[in-house]
């Protein structure tokens, strides 16, 4: 598999975050990086203790990466999840969450799946 | 301040993500030395101990424990934002966040998801940016160096003048000045009441060195009095407040700059009380300016822990103790407190104070107040230190009669201060000094090459010259000392760029001085030479030249002791003067002639070939004369040198003789020594009454009686 294909099985644009970081070399040092971001854990486990702030920042920093890594529907889903935690715990949120989940799991699986042909 | 040593310029990447330091370090860590931070925190910690390292904060705005508003607001609070240029980089897309940030003053704000080439061109551009603005600053700093120099130079020597006067150690004014600037930095930290900004506090304090000018006007038997003054002379001694605040009102021009009226209060009121009692107008509080109270506290202090004649110096302890104590007078109690906080640390800032200190103080003030004004250009602020500097140097060279110049080589040319300028009759500024014939005119013959010889053999280590010569002031030859410094370039082989100097006016104490020695040595009667100085000058002459003939002639006023009586002393005075004028006008030029003692004189004369046809004109010239009533009669006895030699002293003696001889052979007429003289005196008792001078012993050579 190739990283290209990586970023087409979680339906996200490759030639997008080539033109903007401008190194496959680099672009898969982070994607790979990205399996061992803790902040997906972080944001689970404050949602569950209901640490609203914590929640935001972490959506908040997933929303970046994904956004530079150009994780399309990830960057979306936590964006939209980060602006419901923005003033407090909104009645989106645990639906937003859901989002975020199946759209990390499709993300990670694409790129395990990945680092696996290697 | 200093630019770029060898390694990467270091950047601060503060971000509570670490996959995104990682990516952004990826992209910039082979050009810069990269620093993380994962918090606001632990930037803000990182600033504050490496805030000379680093060259650009790559900001998030996210972060837990601090956000970057939080950082930003910091850094500008500490004024690091002013040397550290911050690019903000953040998911944030709401406009008000953007603005914000702006506000706080980051220099640059780059959204997610960003592109890794706009990120390096970004930082690559505001590093180098700001390392331009702080190369500008040093040349700035730079230029302005020379005029901060000699403006400084100019109150370290006004303070000196008063200083001298009062017998100060020299210090006083540099303490109280630096005092001041503690006082005024402390009272702006800690109290809501004041707050000075830099340029406040240099103004303050540069002012306050002026604080006690008025006392240049105090006579000096009370100024450095020991021991108590008098209710009387305390009351003179109270009037330096203002006299020193009038001769700032007096002065012609400059009365709105913002120095000279900090300077009058400073001098009006620095012995004014908090409770009203000092003086000299009883104010109350702060009906007192703050300036004043400051130096005044300030002054106290440089007082107390200093020797003076009339008190011993106390220890910096006992000091503050007597002044909290109010031993002193009321002070303002913000003031005390401020005493009281700063007290551990003064004695240590003003052991630490040198001139060279000072300076750097100075330039970083100056350099601090150029990266503030971030509205002004480079080049406005330059030229507005540079009008506040010539200002201040202006009104330093008001206050004295110096006449202030500057020379160039390249172009040709002298600057002259303004009032120089027209003190000389010269333009203000004269191209091709050298060949100026207006500008060589007023100059005497020579001195200009010489004085400008001296400038070009100093070395960039010993830059001074001082020279002194007569200068034209308006047809008025003056003695002047051209005091100067050579300026050299930077290079390694320095090259004599011209000179920065003044030329003082010291014609009335080198006139004074030439009185003192003319009065050292010459008779204040007559105006002749006395004795001693005579005797000096004739042995200086024998000496130099020993194998020229020389005659010396002793000569008496004849009965002049009947003329005293007679007349009384102050004719007696009148005949000796006549005669003395008489003498004067019949000497040759290069002759010598002196009064030796009460009514007798001498003269010493060189001659070629025969002397006695000289001696003979002179002797008529004053014999045989009628002052008033008093019929001028003259004994004279001569020797030559041919005969005695060049000793003085044998010289002296054989002249006595033949005077001797002349007054037992019955007065009035002249005669040369010779050896029969010495021998028959040798065996005759030394006479006491002129009446009974023997006959016979007449016959001398060239006797010339009428």
């Amino acid at each position: 598999m190739t990283l290209k294909e990586c970023y087409q099985a979680m339906d996200a644009s490759y030639d997008e975050v080539i033109s903007r970081l401008r190194s496959e070399r680099m672009v898969q040092k982070f994607a790979l990086k990205f399996l061992n971001d803790g902040s997906y854990q972080l944001l689970i486990s404050s949602m569950e203790e209901g640490n609203c702030e914590e929640a935001f920042r972490a959506a908040h920093t997933i929303k970046g990466v994904c956004q530079n890594l150009a994780f399309t529907h990830l960057a979306q889903s936590s964006s939209a999840l980060t602006e419901a935690l923005r003033s407090g715990m909104s009645p989106e949120a645990p639906g937003l969450l859901e989002k975020v989940k199946a759209d990390y799991q499709r993300t990670v699986s694409a790129i395990q799946e990945f680092q696996a042909s290697l | 301040m200093a630019i770029g040593p060898a390694k990467n310029p270091c950047i601060l990447i503060a971000d509570d993500s670490e996959m995104n330091r990682s990516i952004l370090e990826d992209m910039l860590g082979d050009e810069y030395d990269i620093i993380e931070a994962e918090n606001g925190e632990q930037a803000v910690e990182i600033i504050q101990k490496r805030e000379q390292e680093i060259s650009l904060v790559l900001l998030d705005i996210v972060m837990p424990r601090m956000d970057g508003f939080g950082v930003l607001a910091e850094m500008k609070e500490q004024r690091w934002i002013e040397d550290i240029p911050v690019i903000m980089i953040s998911a944030e897309s709401n406009p008000d966040n953007i603005e914000k940030a702006y506000e706080l003053g980051a220099t640059d704000f780059i959204s997610r998801p960003f592109d890794a080439l706009i990120v390096h061109h970004r930082v690559v551009n505001t590093i180098l940016l700001y390392a331009k603005q702080k190369n500008l600053t040093n040349l700035v700093a730079d230029q302005i160096y020379e005029k901060e120099l000699s403006s400084s130079l100019m109150i370290d020597i006004l303070s000196h003048i008063v200083e001298f006067r009062n017998g100060e150690s020299g210090l006083h004014v540099r303490h109280v000045n630096l005092l001041t600037e503690l006082f005024l930095q402390h009272l702006s930290q800690h109290t809501e009441e004041y707050r000075f900004s830099r340029s406040e506090i240099s103004l303050i304090s540069t002012a306050s060195a002026l604080h006690d000018i008025g006392k240049i006007a105090i006579d000096e038997a009370i100024l450095n009095k020991p021991g108590r003054l008098t209710n009387e002379e305390f009351e003179v001694m109270k009037t330096h407040s203002v006299i020193g605040a009038q001769m700032l009102r007096d002065l012609p021009i400059h009365q709105e700059e913002p120095l000279v009226k900090v300077a009058y209060e400073i001098c009006r009121w620095h012995h004014e009380r908090y409770d009203g009692r000092g003086y000299p107008d009883g104010l109350v509080g702060n009906e007192i300016p703050i300036s004043a109270q400051i130096v005044a506290l300030a002054d106290v202090y440089d007082a107390l822990t200093s020797e003076r004649v009339y008190k011993p110096a106390f220890s910096h302890q006992k000091a503050v103790e007597m002044i909290l104590d109010g031993q002193c007078g009321v002070f303002n109690p913000l003031l005390m407190d401020c005493l009281r906080d700063l007290a551990g640390s003064i004695p240590m800032e003003l052991r630490n104070d040198s001139p060279a200190r000072a300076q750097q103080r100075e330039m970083r003030n100056i350099a601090e107040e150029l990266l503030r004004h971030k509205e002004l250009t480079a080049s406005e602020r330059t030229l507005r230190l540079l009008e506040h500097e010539r200002m201040k140097y202006n009104f330093f060279a008001s206050l004295t009669d110096e006449i202030q110049f500057e020379y160039t080589v390249t172009p040709a040319m002298v600057t002259l201060s303004a009032q120089g300028a027209s003190r000389l009759g010269l333009p203000e500024i004269i191209m091709d000094p050298l060949h100026d014939k207006k500008a060589l005119s007023i100059i005497e013959g020579g001195n200009w090459d010489d004085f400008s010889q001296a400038l070009r053999g100093t070395t960039p280590e010993a830059p001074l010259v001082r020279h002194d010569c007569r200068i034209c002031y308006d047809g008025d030859w003056r003695w002047t000392r051209l005091i100067a410094r050579a300026t050299w370039s930077q290079e390694e082989c320095p090259q004599f760029m011209g000179a920065i100097g003044k030329a003082i006016d010291v014609h009335d104490s080198r006139m004074k001085l030439t009185m003192l020695e003319r009065m050292a040595s010459h008779d204040p009667l007559t105006g002749l030479l006395n004795h001693s100085t005579a005797q000096e000058q004739i042995k200086a002459r024998m000496e130099a030249y020993p194998d020229h003939k020389y005659a010396l002639a002793l000569l008496d006023l004849d009965h002049f002791k009947s003329a005293n009586d007679t007349y009384g002393h102050a004719f007696g005075d009148q005949v000796l003067t006549y005669l003395s004028d008489r003498l004067r006008q019949s000497v040759r030029s290069g002759d010598i002639a002196a009064r030796i003692g009460g009514d007798e004189f001498l003269i010493f004369l060189e001659y070629s070939h025969d002397i006695v046809p000289i001696i003979q004109r002179i002797y008529n010239s004053i014999n045989r004369r009628q002052y008033r009533e008093f019929p001028i009669s003259i004994s004279m006895g001569v020797s030559k040198s041919e005969e005695t030699g060049t000793d003085y002293t044998a010289l002296f003696n054989a002249a006595d003789h033949a005077l001797y001889a002349v007054k037992r052979a019955g007065r009035g007429e002249c005669r040369f020594y010779n050896s029969r003289m010495e021998k028959v005196l040798s065996v005759i008792t030394p006479i006491d009454g002129e009446e009974k001078v023997p006959a016979g012993l007449a016959g001398g050579e060239g006797g010339s009686r009428k």
